[in-house]
């Protein structure tokens, strides 16, 4: 493999392009440090549902109002405890000055309840603006509506189940077909792009715009409904005004409800952190994998990504390691062990793989857990508890010892962990 | 409730199945009996391989020949179940010589049809095999989906009038003094009898429980010795062969791979346990099978996992033979007429035997039971086409009726056969609910029409959830097709039921893709559908007042 010999340089360099490594790059820069953000992959926001958890649930399983008062019913070591609720404070100020308007939630401390697309509620902290009307706590008339083709919203069962988990207000759904479909197995994401562009679909009354087509398919259904909740695929760049022509047509709100990968929400919002990034100046590459590094005794000096089998350096004074838990494959894994893929920081984990899962798929699962163990300054530790490099740094899933997918906490780890690492970093690197 | 029928069987394995089709087809009044959803035990719970009898040539010819002719016979009757894959058996260097040619000896012997390969023209075949083999025998090995195959012996047996009742155990026999008359059930089922027992009267009991077979005989006071063997499989997430590959060596633990749908099931150990119910599922099975076998199809080693899962042999040897070694035990079936046995009226079991040879099995036990109720039947199972298999339909023609792009409609007429065209009819949009398998939402509203909220019955009618992601992007659309015929609750219940069926298996294949596979499915499940929390929570009633009522919205 050939090597690039002259490295490109930065103060910071962060490794992983999911809201973690996002945030620690942001916070890293307005230190103003000269930061550099590698990812390899698309971001696993794109799976995520665009919602910010930052606690929902309590270790005993207690749904969470309030989560700054929840924050003593966690255990000593989790992460939240460590770094105390200013970091946490500190990440949600971050997320809201990128986000701007396009979220929600922000005016109170308390978390929102959205319903979720099988119809249960879930706790947040933060809400994109075109979820605001769905909030299970308003007591105005909902009307669910669904696509004959998307199986994975029915919301008439939407409807139906979140009546009998006790949502307050009056709600029903209904099942339409899209406007402008024409092959019986087209994959529904063609809406969210000719509803972006506002296409011309031809109906039984003659060519609409697809806004209209839509709203019009739906009035008939509304009754006394005020709200009129609908699967989060109105559009991707356009979406504020697809959801403002829909409203203006039915004079009713209309809200998203997030759904699973891949997730619309999940790909605005990081259209906004990558807007962001440019703008702070963060310096992005794309598309490479890092494969080695050198280190110099306790100190990384450089990593090198592998771009079509020629490895380019990059070198920089402090690391921010972010990329990801099992899922964006910061964690390998195979028969007998588990690693951390870039540096191969100390993994704790069950020598005895039996070990690694338990009976029942909705409570607890050691691999939940697995990842890095960090100090307060969020540096990976060795085994035996010493820092494994002086100036690395982790944030975001990669961070082990909490199984966030109980908790609903999530996005809340990866911003307070991002905003901390970043900012560590770049006040280090100076 | 007491009902009366003529026969009643115990147990919806294959061998139950097949024995409710032959005796309904001889007119005789059938009830079947299964505790859970058929293919329960057993029959769901193997490799899927329909033996050429090349595997028994050396070591048991009677089974070999048994082998080869059911073979044939299954390939006409069950042409939708079968998958005509060939099989290969594979020697490596250190394989004994002289058991390859016994082996070559013995299914000449047999009437088996062999072709002798070099190492050569057996990686023509099968590419990656590995490069050290030495020679290879093929023969006329085929995958069968045993699910397909035990479902539509029941459709037929219903079509003959038989009843099928699932999901009804059985928790007594009825005995007058030294003759069995009867079974009482408990119904654990959703169609409002859950919990209610029924008296079944009949004039003949056939036990076909398999391993559980010795369970039913204690409620007769009679001692019938199945010695239930344990064996792993495991799934791996696609087809590295697309021919069934045997090694060619005497017994022996992970010696076969059998292409099957989308995956390749590797198989197995044998390894004699207490309680068909309740036994070890260990790590060490599944190590070994992937490391043997990967001596054969070294890909194999870093290939992904889906699932393992394990099943019971039915072994039974006279209670004098006293083999030690579980591998030792016979392959054969045995016929156990409790009257001339035991002094046991009314009853006969069935233990032992394997798939393969299940329509021969129901064939002299049906024979055995037409002669102790006096009937004069004939045996017509193996000239009669299963339902599904009469008429194989054109695959073009389904891909134009049914408006569905190629490899769904390939897929859908594979597992339906001659079903298709009255399945898939809709004038309703028919999306696809599991993309994993292709199976669209007219197949799975079908299956539940047929079986009800049993998403693990609906799950092995269409094989949706048995692709990589094991359910995590189709469980919970499979369950909302269940609303609003039934309510929220059920829909939960039975999504659970899917759910952790699903994970059971997936448990032993948590490394590398599949472990980031669970942890994607957890995230989806736990954080963005919130189920998890939400299932469990103690009190359902949320203080909504609590929560952010909103901001006020300016437009």
């Amino acid at each position: 493999m050939g090597v690039m010999s002259v490295a490109i340089e930065s103060d910071v360099c962060v490794i992983g392009g999911g809201l973690a490594g996002m945030t620690s790059a942001l916070a890293a820069a307005e230190t103003g440090a000269s930061v550099r953000l590698l990812s390899h992959k698309k971001s696993t926001l794109r799976q995520a549902s665009g919602l910010i958890d930052v606690l929902g649930y309590t270790p005993a399983g207690e749904i969470v109002a309030e989560p700054f008062e929840a924050m003593g019913s966690l255990p000593n070591h989790h992460l939240y405890q460590r770094v105390g609720s200013q970091a946490i404070h500190d990440g949600l100020a971050l997320f809201d000055r990128v986000v701007g308007e396009s979220y929600a939630g922000g005016h109170t401390s308390a978390n929102a309840l959205v319903p979720t697309y099988v119809g249960r509620i879930k706790p947040t902290a933060r809400y994109p603006a075109m979820t605001a009307a769905g909030l299970a706590s308003d007591r105005s008339p909902v009307l669910f509506v669904g696509f004959e083709r998307l199986s994975a919203f029915d919301a008439p069962y939407v409807s139906a189940s979140l009546s009998s988990d006790g949502m307050p207000a009056p709600t029903r759904g209904v099942t339409i077909s899209a406007p402008g479909s024409h092959r019986p197995d087209t994959r529904l994401h063609r809406l969210v792009h000719a509803l972006d562009a506002n296409e011309s679909v031809s109906t039984s009354t003659g060519e609409q715009p697809i806004r209209i087509a839509l709203a019009r398919r739906i009035e008939s259904h509304l009754e006394s409904a005020q709200r009129v909740g609908l699967p989060a695929l109105l559009g991707l760049e356009n979406a504020p005004n697809v959801r403002r022509d829909l409203e203006q047509f039915l004079g009713v709100d209309v809200f998203e409800v997030p759904m699973g990968p891949p997730s619309i929400p999940g790909q605005r919002l990081e259209h906004q952190f990558l807007d962001a990034l440019d703008r702070a100046g963060v310096h992005r590459a794309t598309g490479n994998p890092v494969v080695a590094f050198d280190a110099d005794g306790d100190r990384i000096r450089r990593v090198f990504t592998d771009r079509n089998g020629s490895s380019v350096p990059y070198e920089a004074t402090q690391f921010v390691l972010a990329t990801g838990g099992l899922v964006g494959k910061g964690l390998d894994s195979d028969r007998t062990a588990l690693t951390e893929s870039v540096f191969d920081c100390h993994v704790p984990h069950p020598e005895d793989r039996t070990e690694w899962y338990g009976d029942n798929p909705h409570t607890d699962q050691p691999f939940a857990r697995f990842g890095v163990s960090v100090d307060a300054d969020l540096k990976p530790h060795d085994d035996s508890g010493s820092p494994e490099y002086d100036n690395l740094r982790a944030a975001g899933a990669i961070l082990g010892g909490t199984d966030v997918t109980m908790e609903l906490s999530a996005s809340g780890n990866s911003l307070t962990s991002g905003v901390r690492a970043g900012r560590l970093a770049g006040e280090r690197s100076n | 409730m007491d009902t009366k029928t003529e026969v009643l069987v115990i147990g919806g394995g294959s061998t139950g199945c097949g024995i409710a089709r032959d005796l309904a087809m001889r007119g005789v009044a059938v009830t079947l009996v299964e505790r859970g959803t058929l293919t329960d035990g057993t029959t769901g719970r193997m490799h899927g391989l329909l033996h050429s009898g090349g595997r028994y040539a050396v070591s048991d010819r009677e089974s070999a020949a048994e082998c080869i002719s059911e073979n044939r016979i299954l390939r006409e009757i069950a042409s939708h179940c079968v998958e005509p894959t060939g099989g290969l058996f594979v020697s490596k260097p250190g394989d004994s010589e002289e058991y390859f040619e016994r082996k070559l000896a013995g299914c000449s012997a047999c009437d088996i049809p062999t072709e002798l390969l070099s190492a050569e023209q057996a990686r023509a075949i099968e590419p990656y095999l590995a490069h050290d083999i030495e020679r290879a025998i093929r023969v006329p090995d085929a995958a069968i989906d045993p699910f397909r195959l035990c479902v539509a012996n029941a459709a037929a047996a219903r079509e003959h009038g038989a009843r099928i009742e699932t999901h009804a155990e059985v928790t007594d026999l009825l005995l007058d003094g030294d003759r069995v008359v009867g079974v009482e059930i408990t119904h654990s089922n959703d169609n409002g009898m859950t919990g209610s027992t029924e008296r079944i009267k009949a004039t003949h009991v056939v036990n076909a429980t398999g391993a559980w077979a010795g369970q039913i005989g204690a409620m007769a006071g009679v001692d019938i010795a199945v010695r239930p063997s344990k064996g792993a499989m495991t799934v791996m997430n696609c087809r590295q062969v697309d021919t069934v590959i045997n090694r060619c060596r005497p017994k022996g633990d992970a010696d076969i791979i059998v292409p099957h749908e989308t995956a390749c099931i590797l198989g197995t150990t044998d390894v004699e346990v207490d309680d068909p119910d309740a036994f070890p599922e260990t790590q060490w099975e599944v190590e070994t099978m992937i490391e043997t076998l990967s001596e054969l199809v070294p890909i194999l080693d870093e290939a992904r996992t889906l699932r393992s899962f394990w099943g019971v042999r039915p072994l039974y040897e006279p209670p004098e033979t006293k083999t030690s070694d579980p591998t030792d035990i016979t392959r054969q079936f045995f016929l156990l007429d409790h009257a001339d046995r035991d002094g046991l009226a009314g009853m006969t079991s069935i233990v032992g035997g394997k798939l393969t040879t299940y329509r021969l099995m129901a064939e002299r036990i049906s024979d055995h039971v037409c002669d102790r109720i006096g009937v004069d039947g004939v045996c017509r199972t193996a000239d009669v086409a299963l339902p599904g298999s009469e008429n194989p339909m054109h695959l073009q023609e389904a891909m134009e009726s049914f408006e569905l792009r190629s490899p769904i409609a390939r897929r859908s007429v594979q597992r339906l056969g001659s079903r298709s065209s009255s399945v898939l009819s809709t004038s309703d949009p028919n999306p696809v609910i599991c993309s994993c398998e292709a199976v669209t939402r007219a197949e799975l509203e079908d299956a539940i029409t047929e079986v009800g909220t049993d998403l693990n019955a609906v799950r092995i009618r269409t094989r949706a959830s048995m692709g990589n992601c094991q359910g995590c992007f189709c469980a919970h659309r499979m369950a909302a097709l269940l609303h609003p015929d039934h309510t929220v609750e059920t829909v939960r219940t039975s999504l659970e039921a899917l759910y952790e069926e699903r994970w059971r298996g997936q448990r032993h294949a948590l490394w590398g893709e599949q472990l980031s596979q669970a942890m994607l499915t957890r995230y989806l499940h736990a954080t963005t559908m919130n189920r998890a929390q939400s299932q469990t929570e103690s009190s359902p009633t949320v203080a909504f007042e609590r929560f952010d009522g909103g901001d006020e919205r300016g437009d």
